[in-house]
């Protein structure tokens, strides 16, 4: 049988359309697999062969929220994340706008130097860090976290609003100025409207990197001020086979972020080319 | 026209001050943020200092620094870190690459498949090295053994015999959406014509993919290996939930090395030495990413 182009381009079509979805779905299935072992009984989750079908159960849910209150390690979550990127927002906007539209001799330098500082590795600096919150009082409190979450994030999200500030035409600026603008005004009424997407997308993946960060939280909280991801962590000492109360655990520790990463994927991407599309 | 000129001639320093005051928050606070601990992991490299045995701090030289790199553990750590560094890049990038052409074409459902394989990068660490650890690599009841018992093969105890490779595996697992999520976006910024043009010449998608998509996708994959070396230079999370380095010092980093060194032998003054280390062999990397894809980042 001879297919005419257009018959071609249907079973093109759908080949593709199979493969990719086969593909999704492999590289999604540990998470699938980790939701659905959540409403499964201890004894089922460990199944051989692997349960399909089965009758959901909430008990894992209920236990988990009972032994560990899960609402008060998701606020601690919730607080870092939010505060650290709303402080590192808060000084890297006018900085970046700053760089981009003025830039020194110096700046492309300064940058470079920013996002190398990012490479220090944390446990370089581990003990320092433990020891003046220490000393401080801070251990186990999510204010040490707050600043350490915003400071991390800062080199990134520089770069995101730098690459990002700069593809405004400046003649716009140049306009505003001859209207009289002041600084102030310019960032105002004019960057920032301007720049919603690539603030948006910056604090977005900021926020991402705070939830799912572990070694800081791993190490300066305790029962007071744990994060989620600090949570997940004491829950891989081998104590049995926990595996449906694991996955209850770890599936309301994700389920946010993920929500929220889906929903905001189109403004995340628009910001994280850090300029790479022109 | 006077009025003109008195302005430009005033705004520049007015604004030179303006700007300086905007651009010093970040500078400083990195400064501090760098300069405070990276002295203090300085000082302890060079003191004696246990936190079992307390007592004045005296000055030992580079002692420490000799303790932590004839450790037996010090040059599999050194070795295991690149090559955990070397192999999710190649991984990601190569991946990254194929899923992001292949969502790039027409299909039915595309923006479902596309949410499905960029969900990995919004799950935590300690979450995607405890689901792999249990559900997919357990030896008795991990998805990982019933594939092999399908097949009448014996089941590969991963995180035992493997578990440099079954970090790799996790690690890349959740990063190769983040390369696909750059290089998606990337090749959208494609130009069609050019791409048509070629087809019409009778180009084959090797040679589109090699002399138009690839220099494309320069700056991009720039960006992905040096987003992803950041952060993979001191991975933490996965090690610690998973292996604990072990066993022996198969899955050991130096992140994982400094780690023990101050939290389990609670020698302050050797994990400093250590930190010293990882701080000089950052650097290194460094000056060779920045020098190779630096210059491609700030255009």
């Amino acid at each position: 049988m001879i297919l005419n182009i257009s018959q071609r381009k249907t079973i093109k079509h759908w080949a593709t359309g199979l493969f990719a979805w086969m593909v999704a779905l492999t590289l999604f299935f540990p998470i699938l697999w980790m939701i659905m072992t959540s409403f499964k009984t201890e004894l089922q989750a460990i199944s051989q062969p692997p349960l399909l079908f089965w009758e959901a159960t909430l008990d894992n849910y209920a236990l988990i929220q009972e032994r560990s209150d899960y609402l008060k390690y998701a606020l601690n979550s919730l607080y870092t994340s939010v505060g650290g990127t709303l402080l590192a927002l808060i000084v890297a906007v006018p900085s970046a706008y700053a760089m981009a539209f003025f830039p020194g001799k110096y700046t492309k330098d300064i940058l470079l130097w920013m996002l190398s500082t990012k490479m220090l590795p944390a446990v370089g600096v581990l003990i320092p860090i433990y020891m003046i919150t220490q000393m401080g009082g801070l251990l186990d409190s999510i204010y040490p976290l707050i600043l350490i979450f915003a400071l991390m994030n800062l080199p990134i999200i520089m770069w995101m609003l730098y690459t990002y500030f700069k593809e405004i035409p400046k003649e716009i600026l140049e306009a505003a100025r001859m209207d009289g603008a002041t600084t102030s005004d310019e960032l105002r009424h004019v960057v920032m409207p301007l720049s919603w997407g690539g603030i948006a997308s910056a604090g977005l993946l900021s926020l991402i990197l705070c939830w799912n960060e572990a070694f800081w939280s791993i190490q300066l909280t305790a029962s007071d001020a744990g994060t989620l991801a600090a949570l997940i962590a004491s829950y891989s000492s081998p104590e049995g086979l926990f595996w449906a109360k694991v996955s209850a655990a770890s599936t309301m520790a994700c389920a946010p972020i993920i929500v929220f990463g889906w929903f905001c994927q189109k403004q995340l991407v628009q910001g994280l080319t850090f300029g790479a599309v022109k | 026209m006077n009025s003109l000129s008195n302005t430009s001639t005033q705004t520049p320093r007015k604004w030179l001050n303006m700007v300086n005051l905007l651009k010093a928050p970040s500078i400083i606070l990195l400064l501090v943020w760098m300069i405070v601990p990276l002295s203090m992991t300085l000082y302890y490299s060079f003191v004696e200092y246990n936190l079992l045995y307390p007592g004045p701090k005296l000055f030992i030289g580079l002692e420490n620094y000799s303790y932590f790199s004839t450790d037996s553990a010090f040059f599999p750590a050194l070795f295991n870190t690149l090559v955990l560094v070397g192999s999710v890049l190649i991984i990601t990038v190569v991946l990254g690459l194929a899923l992001a052409l292949l969502v790039n074409q027409p299909f039915f459902g595309r923006g479902i498949v596309r949410v499905l394989l960029i969900s990995p990068f919004f799950i935590m660490p300690t979450v995607n090295a405890l689901i792999w650890k249990n559900m997919m690599m357990d030896p008795n009841y991990g998805i990982f053994s019933v594939i092999s018992d399908f097949f009448n093969a014996v089941p590969i105890n991963w995180l035992e015999d493997m578990p440099l490779a079954s970090v790799i595996m996790m690690v890349s697992w959740q990063w190769t959406p983040f390369a696909l999520l750059i290089f998606m976006t990337s090749l959208q910024s494609q130009d069609t014509e050019q791409k048509e043009a070629a087809q019409l010449d009778g180009a084959g998608f090797w040679s589109i993919f090699r002399f138009l998509t690839l220099p494309h996708l320069a700056r991009p994959i720039a960006i992905v290996v040096m987003i992803q070396t950041i952060f993979h230079l001191s991975l933490f999370a996965e090690i610690f939930v998973t292996t604990g380095g072990g066993p022996g010092f198969a899955s050991t980093n130096l992140a994982w090395l400094i780690y023990r060194q101050a939290f389990l032998a609670y020698d302050v003054g050797v994990a400093s030495a250590g930190g010293v280390f990882a701080i000089i062999l950052a650097n290194i990397v460094a000056f060779f990413l920045i020098r190779a894809v630096g210059k491609n980042l700030t255009e």
